[in-house]
Formats: structure tokens, sequence, C-alpha cells
């Protein structure tokens, strides 16, 4: 995963809170993914407009406990599961 | 106790298609009093408040309910995540751009094999061209798409057809599920269940396909519970994280149960949240305090839970046994046995395959 890429939601998942979770999830034809507040302001800012180096940084600012690796482990993660596809720079 | 995560509304058992491995109940009859475009928006109601964020459309056919697309935009919005289970007979363009409008998330077509001689054989009606049409049609709709096929003696051979196939639609997902011996499947088990060997093929080239796919399309392949070591993980647990509406307000953990003697729980006499909560059909195997030997000593019940309580049912005649898939359950003997047949000098193939009727 390049820094410059911008990640983006894959087309059929969506992005949702659910009041009686009161939780951010991810929804998926087939599965749900309860997120965490950092996972769900990562997921936030896969708006195709945010680069891998900026969304690294906005969490970095936003949570001190966050390290860059996990930032990014969690979006290869991701990928890998086909939730978000990478648009280039 | 959880929220549940999913609710499967099956809107009616009608279906143009009379699959022999169909999950559907036998007794189609007692189903006919399906409930009213009403009733289903105040069910939908009821699962949003009870925390579920996906609508799985199912049934029979979804399409031959006339309501179909104000169900869907009630689903959609209530900020449910919709998915249309369909054979996509009955899927026309108009209709198709109806459902998209009403903000339908998801289609998942099936088909019955991987070339059209033989699916249109196993559906009882021709079908399979106008299925790959519709396929073409939902992904220029740009739908997210998912190719179905239940896999069984008859059809597993074609499973690489049926990925190439996947590919050439452009599908998003292919699942590859293995029959699951309910319902009619159960009644044709001996003539759907396929032998060692066709499985450690099929296998290779899943396995070959996941890998060239990797970056195009997910590939699911539902393992044969038959021939594994240890049950699947059914429902991820009995009313967990899934609930089922029959086409006349029955609520379940899952579409099989029906076959058990649980006392019936209905959206037309109590709220869903209730039932969910307190009804005997969904108390009596939650958790792990009902478990039996071996599996209530067992590392792995809080992994497969025991397996099915509808299997265990259908094979020893009661719900509260080990699923006998599992090699350490003592009546494993069972499962075996059908195995055996499945692999004998003169298997399942010449044996006639009873078609589920279309309607009651």
């Amino acid at each position: 995963m390049d820094s410059i890429q911008r990640p983006v939601l894959a087309r059929h998942v969506r992005l949702v809170f659910s009041p009686t979770r009161q939780r951010h999830v991810l929804l998926h034809p087939e599965t749900v993914v309860v997120l965490n507040g950092s996972g769900a302001d990562i997921l936030a800012l896969c708006d195709g407009r945010h680069t891998v180096a900026e969304i690294v940084a906005e969490l970095g600012a936003r949570y001190r406990t966050v390290p860059d690796d996990e930032v990014r482990q969690f979006l290869t993660a991701l990928v890998a599961r086909r939730c978000v596809v990478l648009a280039d720079g | 106790m959880d929220s549940p995560f999913g609710l499967l509304a099956e809107l009616t058992y009608r279906c143009p298609l009379a699959c022999a491995y169909c999950s559907n109940p036998l007794n189609m009859a007692d189903y006919t009093d399906e409930l009213t475009t009403d009733e289903w928006r105040r069910v939908l109601d009821e699962a949003g408040e009870l925390g579920v964020l996906q609508c799985h459309l199912s049934g029979g056919e979804p399409l031959l309910r006339r309501d179909l697309v104000t169900i869907v935009a009630h689903a959609h919005d209530l900020g449910l995540y919709t998915n249309l289970v369909t054979s996509a007979i009955g899927l026309s363009r108009s209709t198709a751009e109806r459902l998209r409008a009403a903000g339908l998330d998801h289609v998942q077509i099936s088909i019955q094999a991987g070339e059209p001689a033989v699916s249109d054989r196993i559906a009882g009606i021709p079908s399979f061209r106008r299925k790959i049409a519709a396929m073409g049609m939902v992904k220029e709709l740009g739908w997210p798409l998912t190719v179905n096929v239940v896999l069984h003696r008859h059809n597993i051979d074609q499973v690489a057809d049926v990925l190439e196939l996947a590919e050439q639609v452009g599908a998003d997902r292919v699942e590859l599920a293995n029959t699951q011996y309910y319902g009619w499947a159960w009644r044709n088990r001996a003539a759907l269940l396929p032998s060692r060997a066709q499985l450690a093929a099929a296998e290779v080239v899943v396995r070959a396909a996941r890998q060239r796919l990797r970056d195009r399309m997910d590939v699911i392949y539902v393992i044969p519970d038959y021939y594994s070591r240890y049950p699947k993980p059914c429902m991820g647990g009995w009313a967990a994280r899934q609930l089922t509406v029959t086409p006349n307000g029955d609520v379940l953990p899952c579409p099989a149960a029906q076959s058990l003697p649980l006392p019936r729980a209905s959206v037309r006499a109590e709220p869903l949240g209730r039932i969910w909560a307190e009804s005997p059909a969904m108390t009596a195997f939650r958790g792990t305090d009902w478990m039996p030997a071996p599996c209530r000593d067992c590392d792995r019940r809080e992994l497969d839970f025991g397996g099915c309580r509808c299997q265990a049912f259908q094979l020893t005649g009661d719900a509260a046994r080990t699923d006998p898939v599992c090699h350490l359950s003592p009546d494993h003997d069972l499962v075996t046995s059908a195995v055996s047949a499945a692999n004998a000098d003169s298997p399942g193939d010449d044996l006639p395959l009873i078609p589920r009727p279309h309607r009651v």
C-alpha cells in the first residue's frame, strides 16, 4: 500500500452507526464488522479524497496511542477482505 | 443475549423453480397465509429497533411478492443493508430499476449448474439463459452481484464452469455452497450427496480459482459438513446473530428450525423483540447450558456451538444431541453410513430426484 493512494469503501459495503450497539459497523453482503472508535474514524476517512499518509497523520493527531503501523495494517486487512479499494494518487 | 445482526425475511415459499435441494419445508401448505405488506413493514420496524442491520429478502422467490419494491424501500429507509436472494426469474428491467431506486444494496442470483442443460434440468424450467442475462443487467445497473450455486452430486463436477461464468458476468462474489440437508434436500439426500472423489476434485479447482481471482472476486466455498471432522458453527450459535421470519410470520433462529418440536412464535401474536428475548424457540439452545456430552466438556463448544440443532434432530430425533457430523458424537455412524452409501460401487446416480412443487 502506497502512501499517496486514496482508500475508498468498496461499492458493496456500507458504514453505518448502530444505535442499539452505540458503535459504527461495516456492512457487507454476508458479514458485519463492529468497529471501535479509531476503526470507525479510519473508515470515515476512506472517502477517496484522503491519502493513506493523510489518514495516518489524522489518526496520529486524534489518538496519540494509535501507532502509524496499526492504521496501515488495519487498512491492509480491509483491502485484503475487499471492503476497501485503493485509488491511485 | 446480544442483538441479532441479520434478518432473513422469507417473503413467500412460492417459486418458479423446482430444485430438489430446496431448503424450504416439505409442508409448504402451512405457510400460504402470507404476511401482508403492512405486517412486513411492522416486522422490519421491530427488527430495526432490535438492532438488525441486514435484511436478506428471500423465499421461495421474493420477486413473486408484488409489494417487494415497497418492502425494500421500507427496509432501506430504516437504514438496513438489503440483499435480494433470487432465482432472477421475473427480474425484468423495469422491476430491477424500481428496486434500484428503492435502495436495494445487493443482489444474489442462483444458477443450478455451470451449463444450460444441467442447470435447466435441476431448476425444472428453462432458466439458465435468463439468469445469465439478469446477471448482466444487475452489473449494468451498478449493483454488487453474488452468483450462488448449490453443489451436489449432479453438478459439483461443473464447478470450474460456474467459476468461469461468474468471472465472465463480472460477479463480485461467488458462493459455492455444498447442499445442506434440510427440507427437500433432506428428502433427496441419497441422490444428492456427492462422493469423496468429486469433492476432492472440486476443492482443487476452488483453491486454484481463489488464488487466480483474489483481486477481483470473493470465492466462498461452503464445506460439505457430512465430510468434516467437526460440525459447522451453525448460524454462529442458536439465536445469537440471526433470525428468520417465515412467510406466515413464524419467527425462528434459522429457516430449518421449523422442523423442530418447539412452541411456535409468531410476529402476528407478539413483538419481535419479546420473541427474540423470551420465546422458547429462541432460548431453547441459546448459549452452552443445554449441551450434552461430549460438547459440554469440549474445547470447541464456543467455536462450533455443538453444530446444528436441526441436523441433530433430523438424524437422531433429539435436537439436544451433539450434531452427528462431529466425529466425537456417539451418533456419528448415522453420517458415516450415508457417506459410505455415496461412495459405494453403485451410488445414488440413478436415484430419482423429487422436485419441490412450485406452489401448494
